[in-house]
């Protein structure tokens, strides 16, 4: 592999971006996993979707769109649930059909697929302008500060509501910031990995450390570090053979959690 | 005596059964209180209600002298053990973690050692704690509940499922911490003849509450044993 390539601004940018994103979805979906909320990032991608063809049609930057659909929809979601009693999974993929449903109409609307549906849909990190970066890199330093503050309550909500409501801890504004935080963390996630892969970066890197780590900060890193080097790794390789860095990424994460399946049943993870 | 808890005519009406039926009674500071009745006696709605769990119900639960509808302040002041803690087998946290999520100063550092050392779970405090046992996940959680040095601890039913060791040393470290710490146990049991040992109140409870007092003159009583007795008999051909 030719050092070149880390010359070009594109590629700081990606390779910025894509690590404060690896970041970002593995801290947030890390407390989604361990609330048997895996396939919320899914959902919610997948109604930003609709969001995003919406602002094509109507010509606001997509992304804008996107972000006020899919906090909509993750307050949907948590409200279907309390509500309504549908249970969490029969909630996710009402919403996840609807977004995509709305999506297509839409586009059916405003002349059908183009470039840009597709770079929304397969992520297009390569192409990321230094205002996406901006926000990006903002969007996950706020988030990644009120994780920080909140994590006491974050945690204890996420271990046991009950408990932690006895507590006095306010877990039902807790569950609310926590959607609200992965509605925002999907959509900035879509320029690295698109609309169809988002649940792996909340998901896989979660699921392999939660294998290695024993304590939740160590689990956290643990995670944090998978879901950098699937990124970093992915962007590169990608790159230098001309394949989709989104596909590359996930692939690579899920090559992690391969292997560590195979160290864990060869006995040689121990947890003690 | 001082009052910690007053309980007045309290009742919870479910759709389909009331649960707690003009329940009234008083918890004076460091009384051991055990409460008995069997299954569905309505033990854990009791609970639920003066956690503030279960906010529909009538009549008036104070902590304190306050109504707790008016403050959720009375919190701080009490330790809760749930029956059996529900959490994800594998969640990633250990011993030293659980026990910091109920620590409300986070700077006070030294007080989770202190406490896991005062339940003898000191050396597991780097374990996962999906790993232990269900005596040693036990105290992990009086440990928890013990933290913030709770005026009150409250225990629901907390030994389903134990094995007899881990009971014995259970119930010698709530003896310590009622006599000697002077911490008021709330503490819902199956066990008479633990209650019987431990409890210097009784409290018997079958959606009504039928016996408050003492608990000598409860076990003195063999009327009382034996229509409590009774109760739970029923109850429990009725499950089978």
């Amino acid at each position: 592999m030719s050092l070149e390539i880390l010359t070009y601004s594109f590629m700081h940018r990606a390779l910025i971006s894509g690590i404060a994103i690896a970041i970002l979805c593995s801290v947030v979906g890390l407390f989604l996993v361990l609330r048997r909320y895996s396939l919320f990032g899914d959902a919610i991608a997948h109604s930003s979707f609709g969001g995003i063809a919406l602002g094509l049609l109507v010509g606001i930057y997509p992304l804008w769109t996107a972000y006020g659909v899919s906090i909509v929809s993750a307050l949907i979601i948590t409200k279907l649930k309390d509500r309504y009693n549908i249970s969490g999974d029969a909630s996710i993929a009402v919403l996840l059909s609807s977004g995509i449903a709305i999506g297509l109409v839409i586009i059916g609307f405003s002349g059908g697929f183009t470039i840009d549906i597709f770079s929304f849909l397969f992520g297009s990190i390569l192409l990321v302008s230094v205002d996406d970066t901006v926000l990006i890199l903002s969007l996950t330093g706020i988030i990644l500060i009120v994780i920080l503050l909140l994590y006491r309550q974050i945690l204890y909500s996420t271990f046991n509501e009950e408990q932690a409501k006895v507590s006095g801890i306010p877990v039902e504004k807790i569950n609310y910031l926590i959607v609200f935080m992965a509605g925002i963390t999907v959509v900035t996630s879509i320029q690295l990995v698109g609309v169809l892969l988002i649940s792996a970066l909340f998901v896989i890197p979660n699921v392999t450390a939660i294998m290695y780590g024993k304590g939740f900060k160590q689990t956290a890193i643990i995670s944090m570090s998978f879901s950098v080097f699937s990124v970093v790794t992915g962007i590169l390789i990608s790159y230098v053979f001309d394949i989709t860095p989104a596909g590359t990424i996930v692939l690579l994460s899920i090559g992690l959690l391969a292997g560590t399946m195979v160290i864990k049943s060869a006995g040689l993870l121990s947890k003690n | 005596m001082l009052k910690v808890v007053e309980i007045n005519n309290l009742t919870v009406q479910y759709p389909d059964v009331k649960a707690l039926d003009d329940v009234s009674f008083v918890i004076n500071q460091g009384d051991f209180l055990g409460i008995i009745g069997p299954n569905g006696a309505g033990k854990s709605t009791l609970f639920d209600s003066m956690l503030g769990l279960n906010t529909k119900y009538k009549g008036t639960i104070k902590f304190f002298g306050k109504d707790i509808r008016k403050s959720k302040n009375y919190l701080k002041e009490i330790g809760y053990v749930p029956q059996k803690p529900i959490f994800e087998k594998n969640f990633p946290v250990t011993v030293n973690d659980v026990v910091r999520m109920g620590l409300r100063n986070e700077s006070d550092e030294n007080r989770i050692d202190e406490i896991l050392q005062q339940l003898w779970i000191h050396e597991l405090s780097n374990r996962r704690i999906g790993e232990l046992s269900g005596g040693q996940q036990q105290r992990v959680f009086i440990a928890k509940a013990l933290v913030n040095n709770p005026k009150i601890l409250i225990l629901d039913e907390p030994v389903t499922g134990i094995d007899q060791q881990s009971i014995e040393l259970f119930y010698s470290i709530l003896r310590e911490l009622n006599s000697k710490q002077k911490i008021t146990i709330i503490w819902s049991s199956h066990d008479l003849d633990a209650v019987n040992q431990l409890a210097n109140h009784v409290a018997c409870l079958n959606r009504t509450l039928f016996f408050h007092g003492e608990s000598e003159k409860f076990f003195s009583d063999d009327k009382l044993v034996k229509q409590y007795s009774e109760a739970s008999m029923q109850e429990h051909m009725h499950h089978h």
